[in-house]
């Protein structure tokens, strides 16, 4: 199994004849070629064309983070999987406006489902806010049962931002007031959570990136975001289900452990960072939670959440050849 | 390489009367799917697989059965030139004497009907080229070679077997089926990655 490969300090890549080496004043380290499924690079990378050729050949892109952890761009190495037949229906299946809607909606019917099982999970031991979070719960079904009407994707796209507004909501009465959410902001992120999210989005977007690199999907066409608001747009789709799944208990986990303490996080309120210390910590966390593994029923063998996003891919590609409707994952376990 | 054009004897693959419904590429593919070697195999082994393949669909780069079987092909057989392409069709090996040998390397441990199914259709193939060969199938972990020639009756088989398989790739994705074999196919995640039980 091909691992994520994490770089956090400054330094350059250099390729000798077939390997890989990543170097910095405190020494030289051997990239596993073979093992690596992708590369996040959150230092400052120097590399020559030679190190680009190399990776791009093997199929591993690099996905870039600036200074703050905000994504900026990936090496998405050239297409080798393409099936002209399934671009097509992908294509057709964004032109055509039912479709389009079906798919749209089902984004947010994932999402939102998996939204509902980590507020009903995290408020099952707190009796004190146990019935203000059912209430969230309840306003959330409701405003996700306004999506059956809807006509066009902008008002879908309402309804799901009217759906995270009601989670944040929600959550700032689960977490401590340290942690609270208030309002979502992103550039800068304001305080210690809207970073924490902020961070682990850049994070499941290149990760499902990577993914749908590794099949025959074309990542410029998808259905809830439009296909020409960021290069990749289709990563955005997808990510919106399996943000609740990984970022969301990631951040859970960290608060709830009170895994966060002095020099996670660097700047002020208003223009809050997490720091190298508090990316590390986050990104082992992150690393961890995508090898986790649980029985998928249907496969009878064990998946990991890493794997379930693949899979996800595979019952988008299945659903616009025709084969078999698409239902968006929500968390069965 | 074929002349035959929308006049094509249609299959129903549910079992029913009606025409299967065409993939949208139909009329651009109809009478120019290109058969190969592996098209023919798959065909015999599952026809979901043979669709999938057909339409670019392929899987086979993260399977390790098949990294397996490459390998063992490119060790076991270092000695002969390989892979010999004649109009897209690729042979793994051949050898020339009396008659011409065409080789295929297989790394499975049982004899099966969907390789001899394959070598046939090569034969098929140089046959109506006006080549006479003969083929032998490889099982390098069986230690096992098998010979295998022509019948007329072959013949007619593969012919057949060719207008099934261009029926299949013009229709529609052939909904996924669960057999003995998926277990070790590396479609088995696409095709049943949908297929669970839900709380």
């Amino acid at each position: 199994m091909r691992e994520d490969f994490y770089i956090l300090q400054d330094g350059i890549l250099k390729r000798k004849e077939n390997t890989v080496y990543f170097e910095n004043k405190e020494g030289r380290k051997i990239l596993p070629i073979n093992k690596i499924s992708s590369i996040f690079a959150y230092g400052n990378l120097s590399f020559s064309s030679g190190v680009v050729s190399y990776l791009s050949k093997e199929g591993i892109p690099i996905h870039f983070f600036n200074y703050y952890g905000f994504y900026e761009g990936s090496m998405y190495p050239r297409e080798t999987l393409i099936s002209g037949d399934l671009v097509i229906q992908q294509a057709e299946h964004y032109l055509n406006p039912e479709r389009r809607l079906y798919l749209a909606g089902k984004f947010i019917e994932g999402a939102c489902g998996n939204i509902l099982r980590n507020l009903r999970y995290y408020a099952r031991n707190r009796e004190d806010i146990q019935e203000a979070i059912e209430s969230y719960a309840t306003s959330i079904e409701s405003e996700l049962s306004c999506l059956e009407g809807a006509k066009a994707v902008p008002s879908m796209m309402r309804t799901e931002g009217k759906i995270r507004e009601l989670y944040y909501n929600a959550l700032d009465e689960i977490f401590p007031e340290e942690y609270r959410i208030i309002k979502r902001t992103r550039r800068p992120p304001e305080n210690k959570m809207n970073t924490l999210i902020s961070f682990g989005n850049s994070l499941v977007y290149s990760t499902t990136l990577s993914e749908i690199y590794n099949t025959q999907l074309n990542p410029t066409i998808s259905y809830l975001h439009e296909p020409f608001e960021r290069r990749f747009s289709l990563s955005l789709d997808v990510s919106e289900i399996f943000k609740p799944i990984l970022v969301d208990r990631i951040i859970f986990k960290l608060v709830n452990k009170n895994m966060l303490g002095g020099n996670c996080f660097r700047g002020e309120i208003g223009n809050m960072l997490l720091s190298e210390k508090g990316k590390k910590i986050f990104l082992k966390e992150y690393d961890e939670k995508l090898k986790t593994t649980i029985k998928h029923k249907g496969l009878n063998q064990s998946v990991s959440y890493k794997r379930l996003i693949r899979l996800e891919l595979y019952k988008l590609s299945k659903h616009v050849l025709g084969a078999e409707e698409y239902k968006p994952l929500v968390m069965w376990w | 390489m074929s002349d035959e054009t929308t006049k094509e004897k249609e299959k129903s693959f549910d079992g029913s009367l009606s025409e299967p419904e065409r993939s949208i590429h139909a009329e651009v593919f109809l009478g120019s799917v290109r058969i190969t070697g592996v098209k023919v195999n798959y065909y015999h082994v599952c026809e979901t697989k043979l669709w999938l393949f057909s339409h670019n669909i392929s899987l086979e780069k993260e399977s390790d059965n098949v990294a397996i079987g490459k390998m063992l092909h490119e060790d076991r057989y270092k000695k002969n030139s390989k892979n010999i392409t004649i109009d897209g069709i690729s042979i793994d090996f051949v050898k020339t004497g009396k008659k011409l040998e065409i080789h295929e390397v297989k790394k499975s441990k049982k004899i099966d009907v969907a390789d001899r199914a394959q070598l046939l259709f090569y034969l098929y193939f140089l046959k109506k080229k006006g080549i006479d060969a003969v083929g032998v199938l490889n099982y390098p972990l069986l230690n096992k070679t098998e010979k295998i020639e022509l019948t007329p009756e072959d013949e007619a088989i593969t012919e057949k077997d060719i207008k099934n398989i261009k029926n299949i790739v013009l229709g529609s994705m052939p909904p996924p089926e669960r057999k003995r074999i998926c277990s070790k196919c590396a479609y088995k995640e696409f095709c049943f990655c949908g297929d669970r039980d839900r709380v």
